[in-house]
């Protein structure tokens, strides 16, 4: 298979389905109204609602979302074989995450910019609304866990990608500094920062960083973590301006350079997809594909991160309601073009099918260092440049993804710990020291007891990270489905996904509680059972608000 | 001439789409910590005005001792002999 057509297909899908199918859910199904007061007009405060762009706004909400998570899932999943994950990510992005996303952003637009845990509150109950905040707390330490260990993973395996990695802080310190305390404009200094970026990487080829393989009886993979977590410590205590902003901004520069580079070097290198189509050779520990496909690729298909970001932020942004499908539809295209360059990186970067095989020998090996070294050879063939650049610079992006996520992770658990400190009176909580060190550990602690230490199978945890976002996304279009039935409009575009995904969600935990069990996994056992109760809750709520919509329906007409 | 201008005005407006591109996603909490600092301002200046005891008074006596000196200095460069502070005396 060329994977210049398979990508043209991917990419096609992705356009068609924003002409076709996002213009009939706009039209018919949110009949999305140019004339409508969004809450960024209504409500503007200059704080929260401030009418932005679409075009800044798009990019705002692209890059809120986008994370390592479509990268990793679709290199793990593709050890079935490219066929599975390459159609669930298409499918999935135009027929799932599309209208999830816009119809989060839409429903929180239509309820004055509420977010979709408020709105669960005031559509479905107050005790799904505590439900939800419980699935974020697991969703935000399992997000801090699993990408700790990713990026420990990724040092030890490119260390040239040490020292840009590190790097990249000292430019994001200088920026914000540049900006807030000189008033210099921001054109120069962030071509400079994305020259200083990319030259730092041949830097890092040269001077490959790696700690000592043993320091108080612990490995390289597991100093990685700790350093990392007393990083992200550090970070989410430091003001917003000083590090996240200007990182972030970075971040956001890279992504849109690094996924241009990427499909323009398939395009010049033509390689050829030696994966096979269904792997029938699969390695002894890899679970069925059904259920596990539909979690393992979870961001890049459908995630119910998306809804949080929809409607906490962008919804309060939105200038005219008419964005929200360029806005919401075109974020999870974006979403689905990096997973689709994921797969194309960890099919076709391989010269051989036995030296792709050699990288998918168990369910957690392949992953991201499969398309490190697949996506850094397209990448060297395509645009001339050395192997090991190729590597670094796809190295570091995961990288900057991952640490860009546990900063904000870390801080986001902070203020939950924080409000509880406040709702149960325990004023020691509320301070920032206690609940960040808190946070910390707790993220430590499924580090490693997932297995980070080792630095093999920390990539346990991921289908539990994907069931947990599905999950998310279940109740988001539950929500979605309920308000929709309450206007009289036709449900069965959001209701279709939300009983699939409520189904898989249940079979993949079912799956994972037997495959933990038998492996002595106790640790791992206690949180997928917490989700699987927490997953039969969302179950109930969902039957009886239905139900209770649907009567006030009937009795309405 | 013309498409100087234009291209001068792309790159302006490329740097004002860039700029929107920085601030946006995190303009809500910088502005909150922004705002938080002011009312805090604005209670420590208007809080004496309506006769409301202003709580810094009693933190800033325990800098007068520091102070104490720069004070002399300052009454006797203002032309005044002694402090014209009634319930603060000097020399």
């Amino acid at each position: 298979m060329n994977a210049i057509l398979l990508m043209l297909v991917g990419l096609g899908a992705f356009i068609l389905g924003y002409l076709f199918y996002s213009r009939y859910i706009s039209e018919r199904i949110f009949r999305l109204d140019p004339d409508f007061e969004t809450p960024a007009h209504a409500q503007g405060d200059g704080v929260d609602f401030v009418p932005t762009n679409k075009w800044v706004l798009w990019g705002h909400h692209f890059t809120s979302v986008a994370g390592a998570a479509p990268i990793v899932g679709p290199a793990i999943a593709v050890i079935w074989g490219w066929v599975p994950a390459f159609l669930w990510v298409v499918f999935g992005t135009v027929f799932f995450a599309g209208v999830h996303d816009a119809g989060a952003l839409w429903a929180s637009v239509r309820n004055r910019g509420a977010s979709i845990g408020a709105l669960t509150e005031s559509v479905v109950g107050a005790r799904a609304r505590s439900l939800f905040m419980i699935v974020i707390f697991l969703l935000l330490l399992m997000v801090n866990a699993v990408f700790a260990i990713i990026i420990a993973g990724l040092f030890v395996d490119v260390a040239s990608s040490v020292i840009p990695a590190w790097f990249v802080i000292a430019v994001a310190l200088a920026i914000g500094w540049l900006l807030y305390r000189r008033g210099v404009p921001l054109l120069w200094p962030s071509i400079i920062a994305l020259v200083l970026l990319y030259g730092s990487m041949f830097v890092g080829a040269m001077v490959p960083v790696a700690l000592p393989d043993q320091v108080l009886g612990l490995g390289a993979p597991a100093l990685w973590v700790l350093l990392l977590f007393a990083y992200a410590a550090v970070a989410s205590l430091l003001p917003v301006w000083m590090l996240l902003q200007p990182r972030d901004y970075i971040n956001g520069l890279q992504l849109f350079v690094g996924l241009a580079i990427f499909f323009v070097a398939v395009l010049l290198s033509n390689p050829t997809v030696v994966a096979p189509a269904f792997n029938t050779g699969l390695p002894a520990d890899v679970p069925p594909i059904v259920p596990l496909l539909f979690v393992t690729i979870a961001c890049g298909a459908i995630s119910g991160f998306h809804g949080l970001v929809a409607s906490g932020t962008t919804s309060k942004q939105l200038d005219n309601e008419r964005d929200v499908r360029f806005v919401g539809y075109l974020g999870s295209v974006g979403e689905g073009a990096l997973a689709l360059a994921a797969i194309l990186a960890c099919t076709a970067g391989f010269a051989t099918v036995a030296e792709w095989e050699g990288f998918y020998t168990s369910f957690a090996a392949g992953g991201v260092s499969a398309f490190v070294q697949g996506g850094g050879a397209i990448i060297a063939g395509g645009l001339g440049l050395p192997l090991h650049f190729g590597e670094t610079l796809l190295a570091v992006m995961a990288v900057l993804f991952s640490a860009t996520t546990m900063d904000t992770g870390v801080r986001l658990q902070r203020y939950i710990i924080q409000e509880w400190g406040v709702i149960y009176g325990l004023p020691a909580l509320t301070g920032r020291g206690l609940s960040t060190f808190l946070a910390v550990v707790a993220c430590l602690a499924l580090a490693f007891g997932a297995g980070g230490g080792a630095g093999t199978g920390g990539l346990v945890i991921w289908p539990l990270f994907g069931t947990t976002n599905q999950l998310l996304a279940a109740l988001t279009l539950l929500v979605l489905s309920v308000f929709l039935m309450k206007l009289g409009r036709r449900t069965i575009f959001t209701l279709g996904p939300f009983v699939f995904l409520l189904f898989m969600t249940v079979f993949a935990l079912l799956v994972q509680l037997a495959q933990f069990w038998r492996n002595g996994q106790y640790f791992l056992l206690a949180m997928d059972l917490l989700i699987l109760v927490a997953t039969i809750w969302v179950a109930l709520e969902s039957f009886r608000a239905l139900g209770r919509a649907r009567r006030e329906r009937v009795t309405a007409s | 001439m013309s498409s100087g201008e234009g291209a001068a005005g792309r790159l302006e407006r490329l740097g004002h789409l860039l700029r929107e591109f920085y601030e946006g996603r995190h303009r809500g909490a910088l502005a909150r910590e922004v705002r938080a600092e002011d009312d805090l301002f604005m209670l420590l200046v208007f809080s004496e005005m309506m006769g409301v005891p202003n709580p810094a008074g009693y933190y800033t006596l325990e800098l007068l001792p520091i102070l104490y000196e720069e004070f002399h200095e300052w009454h006797l460069r203002m032309g005044m002999e002694h402090s014209p502070l009634e319930h603060f005396r000097c020399c």
